[in-house]
C-alpha cells in the first residue's frame, strides 16, 4: 500500500506492505541508519523515534499507522554543527560507551523535555526506561540535566 | 474388639475435622492481583454470573489495577519497564501507552492494541474487588464516569477495548493469549439480560 508522511521536514511516499514495522522502512527503505534495531518487541527503546512529537518505539509501529504524520528520527534531530541540546549535552558529557542504543536514549529525552524542561531525577526514572548494556545510566542522568541547562530551562 | 472399633470410628472424626479445616484455610487464600469472592454466584447459565466470570478475568482488571500501575500478562506481573498511569491513564511524558500500543494486536512484536488503549480511570479500580464490590463500583455514578445503566451496557458490550479480550493476540514469544472463560456472544447476552432484568446485584 502507498502510504504518505513527512520524515524529518520532507514528504516523503512509500509502498510497501502496511503491517511493515516503521523501523524497517527508516533503515532499509529510506536509508536512514541512525535509528537501531534491538529487541523488536518495544521492550528496549533502541528504535524510539518521534511520530507527531511523541516518542514511539519504531519496531512496533505499523507503518500504516503513519499516513499522513511528522516522524522525526536521531537524522532530524540536528546533525554535524547543528546539534540539538541533547545530542550537545551526550557530547559534552562523553556519554556513549558502545553507542548502539544512544540514538533511542536521545529521541525519548528530547521528547521528554519537550513536556518536561527540567526533570527531575524522578522525572527521568519514570521516564526514560530504555535499556543501555554498557550501562550508561549515570552518564545519562547527567546529561539530561545538561540538555535541560543548555535550553535555559534551570 | 471394642477397643478396635473405638479407634476406628475415632480416626474418621479426627480426619472429617481436619478435612474441614484445611478446606476452610484454602479458601481463605488472599491473592491481590485477582479480584476476591470470584464464585458468590454459582448457578448455572445466571447471566450475572456469566458476566461476571469475565469481568473478573485478567484481560479486563489488567488495565482495572488499584493504584497507578497497570498489570499484564497471564499472572497480572506490573507491567515491565514501570509503566505509570499518568495524569491522563494513558501513561508518562517520554512513555505514553502509544509509545508502544497502537489500534490493533502487533503480531510481529507481540505488543498488544486496540483503539483508545489507556488504563480505566482509579476510580474504576476493579482489582481486589468482589464481584459484588465489581457490580457495585459499575452502577455508582460517582465511579462509573457518571454512566447511566445503558451507557455501561454500551461500554460492556459494544466497546472496542473491551471486545479486545476475545481477540488478545500472541504474547512477546507468540504465544497465544488467553481469552475469557465466556464466549463473547454468552457474555454480550448476559450483559443485556442482566441489565434488563433490573440490573440486580446478589448479596456477598
Amino acid at each position: 500500500m502507498q502510504i504518505q508522511f513527512t520524515i524529518n521536514g520532507k514528504s516523503q511516499s512509500v509502498d510497501v506492505d502496511g503491517k511493515t514495522p516503521l523501523l524497517w522502512v527508516v533503515r532499509d527503505v529510506l536509508n536512514l541508519k541512525g535509528t537501531k534495531f534491538g529487541c523488536g518487541k518495544a521492550a528496549c527503546g533502541a528504535c524510539t523515534l518521534h511520530v507527531d512529537g511523541e516518542a514511539v518505539r519504531s519496531c512496533s509501529y505499523p507503518i500504516k499507522f503513519a499516513e499522513g504524520k511528522k516522524i522525526t528520527t536521531i537524522e532530524g534531530l540536528g546533525e554535524g554543527d547543528n546539534l540539538h541540546s541533547v545530542q550537545q549535552a551526550w557530547k559534552e558529557e562523553i556519554v556513549p560507551q558502545c553507542g548502539y542504543c544512544q540514538p533511542g536514549f536521545m529521541m525519548a529525552t528530547a521528547a521528554l523535555l519537550e513536556k518536561i524542561p527540567n526533570p527531575t531525577d524522578e522525572d527521568i526514572d519514570n521516564n526514560i526506561v530504555n535499556i543501555c548494556r554498557c550501562a550508561t545510566y549515570y552518564r545519562m542522568r547527567k546529561a539530561i540535566h545538561r540538555a535541560a541547562e543548555i535550553n535555559g530551562a534551570t | 474388639m471394642r477397643n478396635k472399633y473405638f479407634i476406628l470410628i475415632m480416626s474418621l472424626i479426627v480426619g472429617i475435622v481436619l478435612g474441614f479445616t484445611y478446606a476452610s484455610s484454602d479458601t481463605h487464600t488472599n491473592d491481590t492481583t485477582t479480584p476476591r469472592n470470584n464464585h458468590t454466584t454459582t448457578q448455572e447459565n445466571d447471566p450475572f454470573d456469566k458476566m461476571m466470570q469475565v469481568l473478573t478475568h485478567k484481560r479486563c482488571v489488567n488495565c482495572h489495577p488499584a493504584g497507578d500501575r497497570p498489570r499484564q500478562g497471564e499472572d497480572s506481573h506490573y507491567h515491565n519497564f514501570g509503566v505509570q498511569r499518568g495524569k491522563d491513564n494513558h501513561g508518562v511524558a517520554a512513555l505514553r501507552c502509544e509509545s508502544c500500543h497502537h489500534e490493533e494486536n502487533n503480531e510481529y512484536s507481540g505488543v498488544p492494541g486496540a483503539p483508545e488503549w489507556s488504563l480505566a480511570p482509579l476510580a474504576m479500580q476493579w482489582e481486589g474487588l468482589s464481584r459484588v464490590e465489581i457490580a457495585e463500583s459499575m452502577l455508582d455514578r460517582k465511579r462509573n464516569g457518571n454512566r447511566s445503566l445503558e451507557q455501561i451496557v454500551e461500554h460492556l458490550t459494544e466497546h472496542e477495548l473491551v471486545l479486545w479480550a476475545w481477540e488478545p493476540g500472541v504474547d512477546s514469544e507468540g504465544n497465544p493469549r488467553e481469552a475469557p472463560p465466556v464466549p463473547k456472544d454468552e457474555y454480550i447476552a448476559a450483559v443485556k439480560e442482566w441489565a434488563e432484568s433490573g440490573a440486580v446485584i446478589p448479596k456477598e
